[in-house]
């Protein structure tokens, strides 16, 4: 088990996040608030570099009481990391993938993180 | 807190976006390839695409109608804010990054330093470094849809273009690139004077027919051309496209709905027309490849064909075998996008279809739903036999390309 210094913890904004490398593994850690969140930069769909895509909130699909669609708009409590290479979705406060809600599909592999003294850790094994 | 902290690096490349060069993009790809020792497999991408409206301000020089030519080169030229000159394109093109979370489809603006040769051939060599393909088939993107140009005369003076520029500008800059040049398919003689004129042409191996139009593909008007192309001894292809303005599929309200059967769709329909009419039984030699429509409805029109046919044969005289016997044995298939939730579905896809023989890696790249060779590599249900068939060897022998290995 390792700790990894990732960054100060002012220099990510919120629902900002950074890219590091250590020895060839990628991480991207989140910051959601005053939470954050580490991910292998690798997505289990096809193996895309799913940290460095672009954070987008959920888009929901409005109904009103008798189920009729008045459109769609952004949750913003639903913060997601897109994968650039095919834009799966994964909600970064889980890492899992944020459609199909009532079934586990597939999930980015997490690390436990750390904030101490103003700086930010991931514990990677 | 564990004593032992070690530091980071902040990775270069933090987001990507339309400027990001392509080996970055496809760095994890590269990656893979280097583990899984690609360098000593031949493989071939039977698919990829560049986006030829980025240059249509050259392609339009070698329109043929001198009129033509000059009102396009002053629309290129003074039009401010427009689309290319004479395409029709398809309002699906402007969904197809999901909204900018799929950066690559939108476009690729990454800096280009070479000037020794065309900057698509720039482009296409940094996907074939990171993908580790030997050979690499490009296709046009909006001009996929002039099949449905209400001018089939514009059809003609721009798959013509198109075909001159790339054979003259852009192919003879790598040996690795490739094409199955267009055929402007709504007028059948000219779609001949292109085999013609361009069969013998270095990188040509094969002729594209783009799938989304309303031509039987079965009327007598075509037979010369699958003779002239059985002649050559290379394929027809018939690259997939969709056509949102079709009634059925204007239904779908949206892009994931209307791509998903559009796509399929008009392969499908040309399938059928094909086999049932007995086009493999007049043309025995001629091979057909089938590109873009994923591989899950294969099995579906197979056994729909055969299950029609065992009650109707007087229907379809010249067959002499089943419909499917034909899909599979006169038939090619690229792979992409490989419908693979269900490994089961998967599996007899494959053993349906005799993927060993008949299967053709293709990537797609840059598009959205491209795959990278691993897709292909890491079946656990497949031999290496049948791994390296799918990714390289199938085409070479349906190509007759030599199996040259680029990066090893």
């Amino acid at each position: 088990m390792r700790t990894v210094r990732i960054c100060r913890e002012d220099e990510l904004e919120d629902q900002g996040k950074t890219v590091v490398e250590i020895d060839g593994l990628q991480i991207g850690v989140f910051r959601l608030g005053d939470d954050f969140y580490a991910y292998k930069n690798l997505c289990p769909h096809q193996g895309g570099p799913v940290c460095q895509g672009r954070i987008y909130q959920k888009v929901v699909e409005k109904l009103d009481p008798d189920m009729k669609s008045r459109g769609r708009d952004f949750d913003a409590d639903g913060v997601h990391i897109v994968c650039p290479w095919h834009g799966l979705e994964f909600d970064i406060r889980t890492g899992k993938f944020a459609g199909a809600s009532d079934v586990d599909i597939m999930s980015l592999e997490g690390y436990a993180t750390q904030v101490q003294d103003g700086d930010v850790y991931a514990i990677v094994e | 807190m564990d004593a032992n902290i070690v530091p980071s690096k902040a990775m270069p490349v933090q987001e990507m976006d339309v400027y990001t060069d392509t080996r970055d993009y496809l760095a994890p790809a590269r990656r893979d390839a280097r583990e899984m020792g690609f360098a000593d497999w031949f493989i071939c991408d039977i698919d990829a695409h560049h986006l030829e409206t980025v240059h249509w301000h050259e392609v339009i020089e070698h329109i043929e109608d001198p009129v033509v030519r000059h009102q396009a080169m002053m629309y290129q030229k003074e039009r401010f804010g427009a689309p290319p000159y004479g395409l029709n394109g398809d309002l699906g093109l402007r969904y197809q990054d999901v909204g900018g979370r799929i950066p690559h489809q939108s476009g690729q603006r990454e800096k280009v330093e070479e000037t020794d040769v065309h900057r698509d051939v720039t482009l296409t060599r940094r996907a074939m470094q990171a993908l580790c393909v030997d050979k690499m088939v490009v296709f046009p993107t909006p001009m996929l849809f002039l099949g449905m140009h209400p001018q089939a005369d514009m059809e003609v003076l721009l798959t013509r273009a198109y075909n001159k520029w790339l054979t003259e500008r852009v192919l003879p800059g790598d040996e690795g690139m490739a094409s199955l040049v267009l055929l402007p398919f709504n007028s059948p003689e000219e779609a001949c004077r292109t085999v013609e004129e361009f069969a013998d042409k270095p990188g040509v191996i094969g002729f594209t027919v783009t799938s989304t139009r309303y031509k039987p593909v079965h009327a007598n008007e075509y037979m010369r051309l699958y003779s002239m192309i059985e002649e050559t001894g290379k394929p027809i292809a018939f690259h997939a496209g969709y056509h949102w303005q079709d009634p059925s599929l204007a239904t779908c309200n949206s892009f994931l709905g209307m791509h998903a059967l559009g796509f399929a769709w008009c392969n499908i329909v040309h399938m059928t027309n094909w086999v049932l009419n007995g086009i493999p039984e007049r043309f025995p030699k001629l091979k057909s490849v089938w590109i873009e429509s994923g591989l899950s409805w294969i099995p579906f029109v197979m056994q729909r064909l055969d299950d029609q046919y065992l009650m109707r044969m007087s229907e379809a005289p010249l067959l002499k075998q089943m419909p499917s016997d034909y899909m599979r044995q006169n038939c090619w298939y690229t792979c992409q996008p490989m419908e693979k939730s269900s490994e089961v579905g998967l599996k007899a896809t494959f053993e349906m279809i005799n993927a060993k023989t008949q299967l053709l890696y293709a990537s797609d790249w840059p598009h959205f739903d491209f795959d990278a060779p691993r897709v292909i590599a890491e079946i656990p249900w497949i031999d290496e036999e049948s791994k390296r068939n799918i990714l390289g060897m199938n085409a070479a022998n349906c190509f007759g390309l030599e199996p040259k290995l680029r990066w090893k």
